[in-house]
């Protein structure tokens, strides 16, 4: 009974997620220059967002490597766009972000709570200052040059990576692995107990969901014509996930989206309309949301929802 | 050949020995307790077999193999599974897929989604918690926390079921349903080691019992030989 009532619910998002997919295909057909542009920064937010939920969000360890992935994902772009075809970069540096995530998930998914934290954000950092030293030292350099790609392609590539990456963590949730991360956040003792593989679980989780990071990284290189360590390990892409989940809700896994969507527009027009005080406005909003917001905007639209269906019942009780 | 042996089993944490080379067996088809006064190291112990610590000295079997060290999920997996002292279930799921992630993950061979949910409807029926099958588990009472977390253990189709303190806290009604419990468990063959304080329980239902002071072992036989032991009465009233 109650498992055809989850089903239900679960179809709901599957459906919408179908008719948006067919009207950010055509977009670029009929949508002005920016609205293009703007569209594709809001994707690589929810992309970032939605991949860093994927692990974080069930297991409950906050992962701060979404730069180090991102940056990792620049860099491949940066070397191997002038040799290489897109597609066969922007896989190349899927697998290679995948491949760091599983190594380094093996090693510190060990560590709980802050310490994870702690470590994965040591990650980007060592990154990036091990990059800095190799080009000092053997390329004599500091930065690259991008090959250049239109908007309208940067924009499919992102949204395909997007699609991807929904279906991907559908398919998660709806398995029996999606549940056992879930019984990892709730109680990792007791998951290892009944049998879960917990650490090879997590760091399976982990590195998969770094390949979307990775890819949105290589595609958006090619934007910026230009990065150095400094820009493309940028720690900002490391908070502004957790942000943005925190700000949607982060208990399912539709409130990360939904707060990457609203956060990344906000960002991106208060940085035309105010561009000297934007960050100012943008900590206030998020101050104002993680206050009166505990459960994010999913949390308020629950609320909203719950007054609606209650007032209803006090007319009808009358 | 023992279900269940262990050889001068210890554990240190810093210079404390909470378990000192304790030898035990548990046979196949028994009911064996285990007793001894608060931090005695009987959870220590459990610990230990379950995979959740690894022992510092000495070597545990499980059915002829060697299990010392394994991962939890390991020895799960080879048919041992326990219950804990204070109470962990998953407390944000509903009481169903607790049970179910036992059946799914619990079993050395994959089993398919519906035969799992299968198997978790009927345990939830035996421990008797069929009518609260959709509550989230925190919204449970200790005592039904408590049979969940027995459902749970059991659906992952243990030959040796841990057993810790499965009735403290529990009124004098909810310790006879779960004595009854217990021993309908072992008339199904599995076999049952079990920490327990509560003594009309462990000394009526047990075949055999060893008792463990300051993590060393010092006293084992019937529960009619253990009650009437010298050293566990010093033990119990020295206290
Ligand atoms: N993880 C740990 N780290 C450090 N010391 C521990 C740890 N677990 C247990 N101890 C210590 O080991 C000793 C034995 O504890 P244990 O929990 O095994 O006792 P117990 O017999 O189960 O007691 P109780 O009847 O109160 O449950 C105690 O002194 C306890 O403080
Ligand atoms: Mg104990």
């Amino acid at each position: 009974m109650d498992i055809a009532r989850l089903d239900l619910r679960k179809m709901w998002t599957p459906a919408l997620l179908l008719i948006a997919l067919a009207l950010f295909a055509t977009l670029p057909l009929y949508a002005s220059r920016y609205l293009v542009i703007l569209l594709t920064s809001i994707a690589m937010y929810v992309v970032l967002t939605g991949s860093w939920a994927i692990f974080s969000g069930p297991t409950g360890y906050i992962s701060l490597a979404p730069a180090a992935f991102f940056g990792l994902g620049i860099y491949t772009s940066a070397v191997l766009g002038r040799t290489s075809p897109l597609p066969a970069v922007i896989l190349v540096a899927g697998l290679a972000s995948f491949l760091v995530a599983l190594f380094v998930g093996a090693l510190t998914l060990r560590l709980k709570g802050i310490y994870f934290a702690m470590f994965t954000f040591g990650l980007v950092e060592l990154i990036k200052y091990f990059l800095l030293w190799y080009e000092v030292e053997f390329t004599g350099t500091r930065g690259r040059f991008v090959v250049v790609v239109d908007n309208t392609t940067i924009y499919y590539v992102m949204f395909i990576i997007l699609a991807t990456l929904l279906l991907t963590a559908y398919l998660i949730r709806r398995s029996r692995f999606g549940m056992a991360l879930q019984s990892i956040g709730e109680c990792e003792e007791a998951a290892a107990h009944i049998g879960v593989n917990v650490n090879l679980l997590k760091t399976v989780t982990f590195a998969i969901s770094a390949i979307f990071i990775g890819m949105a990284g290589a595609i958006m290189a090619t934007r910026w014509t230009y990065v150095d360590p400094y820009i493309a390990f940028n720690p900002l892409f490391s908070f502004m996930p957790v942000l943005m989940a925190i700000f949607g809700g982060i208990g399912r896994f539709g409130g990360p989206i939904l707060g990457a969507v609203v956060f990344a527009y906000l960002e991106e027009t208060l940085i035309t309309r105010f561009p000297y005080y934007y960050m100012l406005l943008f900590g206030i909003v998020l101050i104002i949301a993680v206050v009166y917001l505990p459960n994010g905007l999913v949390g308020l639209a629950q609320i909203l929802q719950k007054r609606i269906s209650e007032r209803r019942h006090a007319h009808t009780g009358r | 050949m023992p279900i269940l042996e262990g050889e001068g089993v210890t554990k240190y944490f810093g210079g404390l020995a909470a378990v000192s080379r304790v030898d035990f067996h548990v046979e196949q088809g028994e009911i064996v307790g285990l007793i001894g006064p608060n931090g005695a190291g009987k959870t220590t112990l459990f610990n230990l077999i379950s995979g959740a610590l690894t022992p510092s000295a000495g070597v545990i079997r499980f059915q002829g193999r060697e299990i010392t060290g394994l991962k939890p999920h390991r020895i799960c997996k080879m048919g041992l599974a326990r219950t804990f002292q204070s109470v962990k279930v998953f407390p944000n799921m509903p009481v169903f897929e607790n049970v179910l992630l036992g059946a799914l993950f619990g079993k050395p061979d994959g089993v398919s989604v519906a035969h799992a949910a299968e198997e978790a409807t009927a345990l939830l029926e035996f421990v008797g918690l069929s009518a609260v099958r959709s509550t989230p588990a925190k919204d449970l009472t200790l005592v039904n926390q408590k049979r969940l977390e027995l459902a749970r253990a059991l659906a992952t189709r243990p030959q040796l079921l841990l057993l810790d303190e499965l009735m403290a806290g529990l009124n004098p009604t909810e310790v006879g349903q779960a004595m009854e419990l217990v021993a309908r468990i072992r008339d199904q063959g599995i076999t049952i080691f079990m920490i327990e304080h509560v003594m009309k329980a462990i000394m009526s239902i047990c075949d055999r019992i060893i008792v463990l002071h300051h993590g060393v072992k010092i006293a084992e036989g019937t529960p009619q030989e253990v009650a009437t032991s010298k050293t566990v009465i010093e033990v119990y009233l020295g206290e």
